[in-house]
């Protein structure tokens, strides 16, 4: 009986072989095939491979498969499997005004030059559940663009600064940048640890965060500038050859928010800009991920901090969660000499009690 | 008991961890050994177990552990709970060292929750895991001010919260992750064991260091360090006492699991500490149940 | 009025010396210089707006001057100017030989711990690590606010107004501080209840000895308590004398105004 309290190996490793029968599922039913969660559960593999922080569809597709289709506990394995990785260096910074675009989209002008461009996007569909896709009705081929795909098209932020409209963000190449995934984060933080801990943080919170702002939590008037998905070239440059070598391409999508910033005594009206980032298709994290962004930088931009979203320490410090999941769940974990040592004290606490009770009543 | 060591896993470094990672997780250790109970922020890696599991523990121990060492590893001060088996094999797999279930034979103990009953030696390092390191959070939730609070050793909001539970309850009420002051300076949490073990870290000749993994910082107790509890000149620090002695070992000094055994209010009082139970009994000491089931 | 206070060092405990602060183009006070010797009770008047807040924070450490020097008279190492100290000495400072009481009590007191605990923090954080000396200790001084010792272990919530001020000036008081700064402490208050609670300050600063630093816009609470008082309109000193001087022969047009504003005594 003792023993059995303390758990044990053998209970474990038998927990671990019904896991396995159980992802598995029936197996008169096909197996899922990596390929087949790449190409058509692409936006789980898109949200694995940014919350996780490592671009590798194949990976993430394993990652899924593994965890039956729980994303967290994907990314959770995507990012355990990242640690083991041997770091050879930095890639250049990716450009994105030379995304090949697949999608751009501005919410703040009709028209501008490359023209809007809807690409693959659930924002007009009626969601309605479609019945065709039950027995796997093959769709209709999309239409092809007669359109030069060569057009140039800049960024709307960019064009919006060349009118000094909205702050100039210039990279500063002397300082370096941190790195959530070396070095531990300390506060206060500067824009890169912020926007790295918001990239690889979990969509939900930051949705939700990024929701209240636009409720009144910490208002900071976006726009959506711009929003693209493409393809980029990775660039890294050995140090060897000193000249940088392309890699590869990865699709990514960004979001530039334009926010309302009132000026001050030293400074004319300006826009400011909330940034948002991901790998692959996640234009619900990218866009939340920007209105976070922008309240966190109330601190720099002088304004009050009341918000939560605009509480550096709280968005950060929760944003995470492979943190977040583990920590919760650690509660299954055995507390009994926590709990021991609670009860005793109760029970110390309540003989105190009766006793002075039982003085008052003889008094 | 023993198993002895093993071929580790291959496609994986020894230990998990790249030996980068680990130089960069032993500088911390140095740093929080100079310092005794100071808190050095370390560049915390995504382990394979979760956080809230002892990932801050792993990998101090993977950082520190060599081909030679013998690793135990506890939580709740049993061997045998699903959380010290996973970590055991974690590190059978990935370092092929030998682990073991005996105290005196472990040249590393990995702890959850306890501290051995059997008194540690000087070549032995105790490894922690630790959820919350900053002692003074549920005082102050900003780190900004928290670090503060440490440069400046203001440490009386503790006090106040210990006055407080004797204003209201007669006695300190604090009764695991019980607050202690390093070295006479440094405010630390001994992470979540009974108060009872806390006297045990006070002058262990054992090096002691203790990791949180998903808060990312170690902190350390040094060798023959000096380890207070906090507490009041007339309501000195005092530690949990059974009425009962162990229903296995018969042992009266040592912590206890209170286990019902019915629903009838029936439970039995036994070791927390398994090897320390296991070795009273091997040698012959028995309590009222150990006895019956041993003739 | 209490009797004037006879000096006998040559050094004024605080010496403020052409203070200035801003926010951004509004003035918050400009060019303000006084000296404040052991014992005397200064006052700070004016309409709100007028910067007598903003001086009393720059004053009293809790917001950095654009321009000038707060002198102090510390303990130990006599006048030290009190934003060259080091963060560690400015807070023990802060904590010791000075108190702040503040308007609201929720910015004074700590409104998670009980009324006891609040009354103890300071000598805990002092070193005091006897619970029943401690102890007796809160209870002596909330005798001395004459407040109900039979609900010292109840949270400041579930007091009232003028109960908070008294644990409040408890709360300072306790490690006999030199000097006390006071942001209204009144204001806010019943009548009956303010005037009780103003009696109670006055005997306190009397036999204590205590200087003290009182913004308020009541002239009825700056005739009653203190020696002198400084007039400020539109950040800067516009008037500063004895307080009979000032409030029976106003000099300044605006002093004038405010004078004949307010209802006698």
């Amino acid at each position: 009986m003792y023993v059995a309290v303390k758990g044990g190996e053998k209970a474990i490793d038998n927990a671990h072989r019904l896991l396995a029968e159980e992802r598995r599922g029936d197996p008169e039913s096909p197996e899922v095939s990596l390929k087949q969660i790449d190409q058509q559960l692409s936006h789980s593999v898109d949200r694995v491979m940014t919350e996780g922080a490592l671009y590798d569809r194949e990976l993430a597709a394993l990652a899924i498969k593994q965890a039956r289709g729980d994303l967290v506990e994907a990314i959770f394995l995507l990012r355990a499997y990242r640690t083991t990785l041997s770091r050879f260096g930095a890639s250049e910074p990716i450009d994105t005004a030379k995304l090949l675009i697949r999608r751009r989209i501005s919410a703040t002008y009709k028209d501008l030059p490359g023209g809007q461009v809807l690409g693959p996007t659930f924002d007009y569909t009626h969601r309605l559940l479609d019945f065709s896709l039950v027995d796997g009705t093959e769709p209709e081929a999309a239409a092809e663009s007669d359109g030069d795909p060569d057009t140039p098209m800049p960024r709307v932020v960019d064009l919006l600064n060349q009118e000094g409209l909205i702050e100039s963000e210039d990279a500063d190449d002397d300082t370096p940048v941190g790195d959530v995934t070396r070095e531990a984060m300390t506060l206060p933080a500067d824009r890169d640890v912020r926007l790295q801990m918001l990239a690889r943080g979990d969509e939900g919170f930051v949705l939700s965060l990024g929701y209240s702002t636009q409720r009144g939590y910490g208002r900071n008037h976006p726009f959506a500038g711009e929003i693209r998905l493409g393809e980029v070239e990775v660039d890294f440059t050995p140090p060897e050859l000193g000249f940088p070598v392309t890699l590869g391409e990865i699709t990514v999508t960004e979001c530039q928010m334009v926010n309302q910033f009132a000026g001050s005594a030293t400074e004319p009206p300006q826009f400011t800009r909330g940034y948002g980032i991901s790998f692959g298709h996640c234009e619900r994290k990218t866009m939340a991920m920007a209105n976070v962004d922008r309240a966190l930088r109330a601190r720099d931009l002088g304004e009050d901090v009341s918000a939560p979203a605009q509480d550096e320490e709280f968005v950060l410090y929760h944003v995470d969660n492979v943190e977040a999941s583990g920590f919760v769940q650690h509660l299954k974990l055995p507390h009994y000499v926590d709990f021991q040592s609670e009860l005793d004290t109760v029970r110390r606490l309540r003989a105190d009690a009766q006793a002075r009770q039982a003085g008052v009543a003889a008094e | 008991m023993t198993e002895p060591a093993q071929q580790p896993l291959t496609g994986y470094n020894f230990a998990y961890l790249d030996e980068q990672t680990k130089r960069m997780i032993r500088r911390s250790i140095l740093k929080a050994v100079a310092i005794p109970g100071h808190q050095i922020p370390f560049g915390s890696r995504e382990m394979p177990l979760p956080y809230g599991w002892g990932t801050g523990g792993i990998q101090v121990t993977a950082s520190i552990i060599g081909k030679d060492d013998t690793l135990k590893v506890i939580d709740q001060g049993a061997d045998d709970t699903t959380n010290a088996v996973s970590i055991r094999k974690f590190f059978a797999a990935t370092a092929g060292v030998a682990t073991t279930e005996r105290t005196t034979e472990a040249t590393i103990v990995q702890t959850r929750h306890r501290i051995p009953e059997t008194p540690l030696t000087e070549n032995q390092i105790i490894v922690y895991q630790v959820p919350i390191p900053e002692p003074l959070r549920w005082l102050e939730p900003r780190e900004v001010e928290t670090r503060k609070m440490h440069a400046l050793a203001e440490y009386g909001p503790m006090h106040v919260q210990l006055y407080e539970q004797i204003a209201k309850y007669g006695r300190i009420a604090a009764s695991y992750d019980y607050p202690v002051v390093v070295n006479g300076r440094y405010l630390m949490r001994p992470s979540p064991i009974p108060k009872f073990d806390n006297p045990k870290m006070d002058n262990n000749p054992a090096l002691q260091l203790f990791g949180a993994g998903r808060e990312k910082r170690i902190y350390a107790v040094p060798p023959y360090t000096s380890v207070k509890s906090l507490d009041f000149e007339d309501y000195p620090f005092s530690v949990e006492s059974w009425e009962h002695c162990c229903a296995l070992c018969g042992s009266t000094d040592s912590y206890l699991d209170e286990i019902i055994t019915d629903d009838r209010g029936g439970k039995m009082f036994v070791c927390s500490d398994t090897d320390y139970c296991t070795q009273r009994q091997e040698n012959g000491h028995f309590g009222p149940l150990g006895s019956e089931a041993a003739e | 009025m209490t009797d004037r206070i006879s000096h006998n060092a040559d050094t004024p405990l605080l010496r403020v010396d052409s203070l200035s602060k801003s926010y951004g183009p509004v003035v918050g006070c400009r060019d303000v210089a006084f000296d404040l010797w052991p014992g005397e009770v200064l006052g700070i008047v004016g309409e709100s707006g007028s910067g007598k807040t903003t001086l009393l924070k720059c004053v009293s450490a809790q917001l950095e001057p654009d321009g000038g020097a707060v002198q102090y008279d510390t303990r130990d190492d006599g006048p030290r100017d009190v934003y060259g100290l080091s963060e560690a000495r400015r807070r023990l400072l802060m904590r010791t030989d000075w108190g702040i009481v503040h308007q609201n009590p929720r910015d004074g007191l700590r409104f998670g711990i009980s009324a006891g605990a609040n009354v103890g923090e300071r000598l805990i954080a002092v070193g005091e690590r006897h619970y029943g000396d401690l102890r007796a200790e809160v209870t002596d001084w909330l005798e001395r606010v004459e407040m109900d010792i039979g609900r010292m272990d109840d949270l400041p919530s579930t007091f009232s107004g003028g109960m908070q001020q008294r644990v409040q000036i408890a709360r300072n008081l306790i490690t006999r501080p030199r000097l006390v700064f006071m942001d209204e402490p009144t204001s806010g208050l019943d009548v009956s209840v303010q005037a009780r609670l103003l009696d109670l300050i006055r005997m306190l600063v009397g036999t204590l000895r205590i200087a003290c630093i009182i913004v308020t816009h009541d002239l009825g609470v700056v005739r009653l308590l203190t020696h002198r008082t400084i007039v400020m309109q539109k950040g800067e000193v516009v008037e500063h004398g004895l307080t009979d001087q000032v409030l029976d022969d106003p000099q300044h047009p605006y002093t004038q105004l405010l004078v004949s504003s307010i209802l006698p005594v």
